[in-house]
């Protein structure tokens, strides 16, 4: 068989959507983004019997086809779009059995489409504990499908899909709801209108306010003409449609499904008295968020310790093993200790996105913001917020995405501007080094380490400015408030190990992979500018400093040190890093900060791999970073350069400044402009500098 | 009785019976808040806002300025 055959999962939120694909492709995924957007497009393959190999496609989850973001546009655009090559052959409706008749809405809207069209019900195996029973057969008869009921927790039912899914042929293409008895009038003109065109299609077209780029443009040609009816007429109109199709579902559901009511209420009832108790809700959540942060900080810190210290040894190692020269100067002094800044990250971003997926997947982020909302809501922000706010701890641009799904734009904009000012994990690195170079190890009250309350106060601040400038901003933006605010809250359940694993994997994956590019970048860049300097000052830089120093009155290392001081001084970077000093000397930094602060621009991380880089070019010594950092003296005060004032001045400069290149590129494509980046490049990053003066001044 | 979604107490029940249309979303109607079903006030969240609903065996939560425009007839108290 030449041509692959093209499957798309579609479903509803919380149907377990996932888990079926996960089910369905094992490892053989692949994530992206659509062209242009950054929605994620998570696409794999699957083995099908008798040789027959599928493309899968998991489609963003939406409750209908009536799109109202851009996650559901997706959805929409591509079913409308018989030329996309992803169009599928056969729709796979994924449904979960306990909200059946929900689900069924989205299944009739595509079944109109007259696309083959299966029928999954997930959770199969909750429906005995439920007192569920379901007459498939008829069910398959009334809708007109075929049904696979599966498990993805027991993962059975899965052979019976792949089945159906090979024979989709079979399948009929009937639609079960006739769309036009709500207005046959007007249904009527627009199939005289366009006679060769699908008439539930064109209804589609003519009610969402979709991009439809790819559509063909002359077959559509007058679409526009049947926009005349106003838009809360089109309203009523799909308002009658989804009550005709509940009707029908209703109809369906009355001769083949019964559910006990009383044995159906148990878990969750019980669950929602405590985790939204007005003062149990809130005393958990904190528990939960302590325990991210604990173990952020304090259990991947054993991993963090073991990759500083491999990465220091490869790169001694590379330096005894190799041939003296450039290129091993390029791998021990540039590409590996920037590497090492971030191949460090991995077991803090692997806990956070591990956190976050399993309060996502048991159905708590739901509790999170319903208890949340009204709160969030004197700020400006939605119960919504919250879920960005929170991934933001990981990284800003996830966390920007996540903010689609709250429904009123001032909110959303409000969101996306403030969600940058939460510590995310870029910033971790940097305080982790910092706070353990000038807050001392001691133990405050026996238990806690004074360095983690730190680090604690840290997260705070971070989130206080977002929640204050989102105050701030909710009074000065003039956007006209039509605030909706509908959120589903499922059933609970046990996170299932597969979607997690995954999840953490592919979320880590793509952070390393994105943000190593930069860094990588950043350190070969940094390197070159390092190790090569203009005129004489440089290249005669051995020379000079032991002619200044009487030889012999030193050690041969002392005099080590001082060459490759000197040849930095002269160097490209160095020359840079003066000619910015007299801006950051204010704040307490030397040049070397300096050029760190600059590179960090491109990603905040970059910080301690650019240090790592410039104080290696020319040691020999097997160090690790802060070693070297904590040798550093300041060469005008004299004392260690990392003391109390400027290291205070270094971890508020880094929580308030606006230092991510990709975030910005993200709220661009997000806000569709370049005003709201760049107000955030220059107000947050001003604000940071007057605060890093500020405490500068005051303890020196 | 006819009254508003708003002034439900917990655990009451009652049946919607219609709503101002421009005020409720599309997204809500398609999730069952549809005139003729039962809906069910599960839980109040702390500061009396958002509700947590049970609409048609449908698990979801509003805001208060929106249960407003809902117009529903209770069902006598069990």
């Amino acid at each position: 068989m030449s041509k692959q055959l093209n499957v798309a999962l579609i479903g509803n939120p919380n149907t377990g959507k996932t888990s079926v694909f996960n089910q369905l492709t094992g490892l053989k995924q692949q994530v992206g983004n659509y062209p242009g957007i950054t929605v994620e497009k998570k696409e794999g393959v699957c083995k099908l019997p008798r040789g027959v190999k599928a493309h899968i496609l998991d489609l963003p989850g939406t409750y209908s086809l009536n799109a109202s973001s851009l996650d559901e546009n997706v959805v929409i655009e591509l079913l409308l779009n018989k030329n996309d090559k992803d169009y599928p052959d056969v729709a796979v409706v994924i449904s979960d059995v306990e909200n059946l008749k929900r689900n069924l809405l989205l299944f009739t809207q595509i079944k109109d489409l007259k696309i083959p069209t299966i029928l999954v019900i997930n959770m199969a195996d909750r429906m005995e504990r439920k007192a569920i029973t379901l007459d498939v057969e008829k069910l398959e008869e009334r809708l007109e499908t075929k049904i696979a009921l599966v498990s993805s927790r027991k993962n059975t039912g899965f052979e019976h899909l792949k089945e159906l899914i090979a024979n989709y042929k079979s399948l009929s293409v009937e639609p079960c709801v006739n769309a036009s008895v709500i207005a046959p009038e007007y249904f009527d003109r627009l199939r005289k209108a366009f006679p060769k065109q699908d008439l539930y299609k064109l209804w589609l077209v003519i009610t969402q306010d979709v991009n439809f780029g790819k559509l063909d443009r002359n077959e559509m040609q007058g679409i526009s003409s049947f926009k005349t009816e106003s838009k809360s007429n089109l309203k009523r109109l799909q308002q009658k449609e989804t009550i005709v199709r509940y009707q029908f579902i209703n109809g369906v559901l009355k001769e083949t499904l019964s559910i006990d009511h009383l044995a159906a209420k148990d878990l969750r009832s019980r669950l929602d008295r405590v985790l939204t108790h007005k003062v149990w809700g809130y005393v958990i959540f904190l528990a939960i968020l302590l325990l991210i942060f604990q173990a952020i900080y304090d259990w991947s810190s054993y991993p963090m310790d073991l990759i500083d210290e491999a990465f220091a040894a490869a790169g001694e190692w590379v330096r005894n093993t190799m041939p003296p020269g450039a290129f091993t100067s390029l791998i021990a002094e540039g590409i590996l200790p920037g590497l090492g800044g971030i191949v460090i990250f991995i077991p803090q971003i692997a806990f956070l996105f591990l956190f976050i997926s399993i309060l996502e997947e048991s159905g708590y982020m739901s509790r999170v913001v319903f208890l949340m909302d009204r709160i969030m809501r004197r700020f400006g922000l939605s119960g919504k917020s919250v879920v960005p706010l929170v991934s933001g701890t990981a990284c800003a641009i996830p966390a920007i995405m996540a903010t689609r799904n709250i429904e009123s734009w001032k909110e959303r904009l409000i969101t996306i501007l403030v969600t940058p000012f939460t510590t995310c994990s870029a910033r971790l690195p940097v305080y982790l080094i910092i706070i353990s170079l000038v807050i001392p190890d001691q133990k405050v009250l026996y238990i806690f380490s004074l360095q983690s309350l730190v680090l604690m106060l840290l997260y705070l601040i971070g989130f206080g400015t977002a929640i204050l400038s989102a105050w701030v901003l909710d009074r000065i933006l003039k956007i006209k408030k039509r605030t909706f605010f509908v959120i589903e809250m499922p059933n609970y359940k046990l996170p299932l190990f597969k979607n997690v694993a995954y999840n953490v994997i592919e979320k880590t994956k793509s952070f390393v992979f994105g943000a190593g590019k930069i860094i990588l970048a950043i350190s070969i860049v940094l390197w070159v500018l390092a190790s090569n300097g203009p005129g004489e000052n440089f290249t005669n830089a051995e020379a000079n400093v032991t002619a200044r120093m009487e030889a012999g009155a030193f050690p041969q290392d002392e005099l080590d040190k001082h060459i490759s001081a000197e040849k930095l001084e002269y160097s490209y970077i160095g020359y840079m890093g003066k000619a910015i000093e007299p801006v950051v000397r204010p704040l307490g930094y030397d040049w070397k900060i300096g050029i760190a602060i600059v590179s960090s621009f491109a990603a905040r991380e970059v910080f301690v791999g650019t240090l790592a880089t410039i104080y290696s070019v020319g040691s020999d010594e097997e160090e690790t970073i802060k070693n070297r950092m904590a040798g550093e003296v300041n060469p005008i005060l004299g004392g260690p350069l990392f003391n109390l004032a400027s290291g205070i001045s270094l971890l508020l400069f880094y929580a308030f400044a606006m230092q991510c290149m990709s975030t910005l590129a993200i709220v661009k494509r997000e806000t569709n402009t370049w005003k709201w980046p760049v107000l955030q490049l220059v107000i947050m990053s001003g604000f940071a500098y007057v605060v890093a003066l500020v405490a500068y001044q005051l303890l020196i | 009785m006819i009254t508003s979604l708003d002034t439900l107490k917990r655990g009451q029940k009652a049946i919607i019976l219609e709503f101002t249309l421009d005020q409720v979303p599309l997204k809500l109607l398609e999730m069952g808040c549809l005139p003729g079903n039962e809906v069910e006030l599960v839980q109040i969240a702390p500061f009396k806002d958002p509700m947590y609903l049970n609409i048609n065996g449908s698990h979801l939560a509003i805001r208060r300025e929106t249960a407003c425009h809902i117009t529903v007839e209770t069902l006598s108290d069990e």
